[in-house]
């Protein structure tokens, strides 16, 4: 019998989702498991980080990486990995572009502990008592991970060969990925596995997009009665379709909600951000100052808008100020 | 003592009709300006991605200047709009990621108003000057 391909799942600063999104795979799981040897994979099966320690360099054939970088054992573990793997490919957003915990790099690690561990709200009140790297108890010394200052993604911490987009990505695109991978058929390294035009062209609702879209006013999702037969920008729903990658065939815009651009920009945009302020500023439909900024009252945190999956990777990545209150 | 002062780096984008021409008269006026801004010719001020402003600041710029046509003065009528309405969204989020206001400009000068942009240029290099360089956090 020839050898399998060894495959490994591993996650670091993520939420879970997209061990989910492998799960998702449904039965197309078990075709999966039949066609390759999973070897490592925390969330599921029982191997031990020696296990993988034991492992030649490069006898796994593919590692996939969810997670943002944010504690220096996630480091350790992505560079173990990196060693042991042939190929690695980040999946999801978070380690693709930083995702949602990358926006804690508005902050910073004292800022953060000052919050939570002194002055945030508890149900029990604070005690003044914070996670300590090491502590010394009459067993021995016990240690924890230190927690960085900066969310990195993962392709600042080791080199990345591949990114699979999306919060979590669709279980299709893994699919297509691993198949990929099976038979041989890889685009050029250092790309992203899913589509390489914006949303819009397969979303089901470009029909009925407008040839010229201008608003004058912006709606929330939860202040109106979305038309599902009609693109949502149309009907005044900030979507940012525009200006993400395609891949995902519209999935949230399927539910009636707005895409928030977890697939990341297209290949020729740097900045995610930066784009989505060209673009929404592109679609205002007013002159004056005033006005401009009556319509832009809708946006009250552009951050958190246009960097909700990608401010790690941003051009303002540690030029900026640590907020503290 | 003047060689310790903090010279800030300025990036202007300016506009090929107006600012541009502005400068250039500036220039053959012979009129005085600090040699801290580095102007960007672009043919609009409508150009001007985000992205460019964003860049700016990454590669070390320590405040950007954006001019363009006075509104209605466009050469592409509408160019100077679009530039306004990315300026006061842009600045909203440039101040959520720890920016201070000065750092980044937007002025309306037309080509017959060289003073007009010396003026600007003299003003933002002293305000970006106070402010020191752009800060940063360099954490690990």
């Amino acid at each position: 019998m020839a050898k399998k391909p060894k495959v490994a799942f591993y996650w670091c600063a993520s939420c879970g989702g997209c061990e989910e999104a492998v799960v998702d795979l449904a039965e197309a799981v078990l075709d999966v498991v039949a066609a390759v040897d999973i070897v490592f994979w925390p969330v599921a099966l029982d191997f031990k980080v020696e296990d993988v320690e034991a492992m030649k360099d490069g006898s796994i054939t593919v590692s996939f990486i969810n997670g943002a970088v944010r504690l220096s054992e996630q480091e350790e573990m992505a560079k173990l990995l990196r060693k042991k793997s042939q190929v690695v490919i980040a999946f999801g957003s978070c380690s693709h572009m930083g995702g949602i915990p990358g926006l804690a790099n508005l902050w910073d690690k004292d800022s953060i502990f000052d919050y939570y561990y002194h002055k945030g709200p508890t149900v029990q009140g604070q005690n003044g008592s914070e996670p300590l790297m090491k502590v010394e108890v009459p067993e021995g010394v016990l240690e924890l991970p230190s927690f960085w200052d900066t969310v990195k993604s993962l392709d600042q911490v080791i080199k990345v060969d591949y990114y699979l987009p999306g919060c979590p990505p669709t279980p299709k695109l893994l699919a297509n990925a691993v198949q990929a991978l099976l038979s041989g058929k890889l685009p050029p390294p250092g790309s992203v596995l899913a589509g390489t035009r914006a949303l819009c062209h397969e979303c089901n609702l470009n029909e009925s997009k407008p040839e010229k879209l201008l608003l004058k006013e912006l709606k929330r999702v939860h202040e109106v009665q979305v038309d599902p037969k009609k693109c949502l920008l149309a009907q005044g729903v900030l979507c940012l379709g525009p200006v993400t990658r395609g891949g995902c065939e519209a999935l949230c815009i399927g539910g009636n909600m707005p895409c928030t651009g977890c697939f990341g920009p297209t290949d020729e945009v740097k900045d995610y951000g930066a784009k989505g302020v060209a673009f929404l500023s592109s679609i205002v439909d007013f002159n004056e100052e005033k006005d401009i900024a009556k319509v832009l009252e809708k946006v009250p945190d552009p951050v958190g808008l246009f960097y909700r999956y990608s401010l790690p990777t941003s051009f303002m990545r540690r030029t900026l100020e640590v907020k503290r209150e | 003592m003047t060689s310790e002062r903090f010279e800030p780096r300025i990036v202007a984008f300016v506009c090929n009709w107006c600012t541009y021409i502005a400068a250039d008269a500036a220039g053959t006026a012979r009129a005085r300006y600090s040699p801290n801004v580095r102007l960007i010719r672009l043919m609009c001020s409508g150009r001007v991605d985000p992205q460019f402003v964003m860049s700016a600041f990454e590669k070390g710029a320590d405040g950007v200047m954006i001019c363009g046509c006075h509104p209605r003065d466009c050469h592409y009528n509408e160019g100077n709009y679009k530039t306004l309405r990315r300026y006061l969204l842009l600045k909203k989020m440039l101040s959520q990621l720890g920016f201070e206001d000065e750092r980044l400009r937007l002025e309306w000068i037309s080509a017959s108003e060289p003073e007009k942009f010396r003026r600007a240029v003299e003003e933002m290099t002293e305000h970006v000057r106070k402010l020191g360089p752009v800060k940063e956090n360099g954490g690990k």
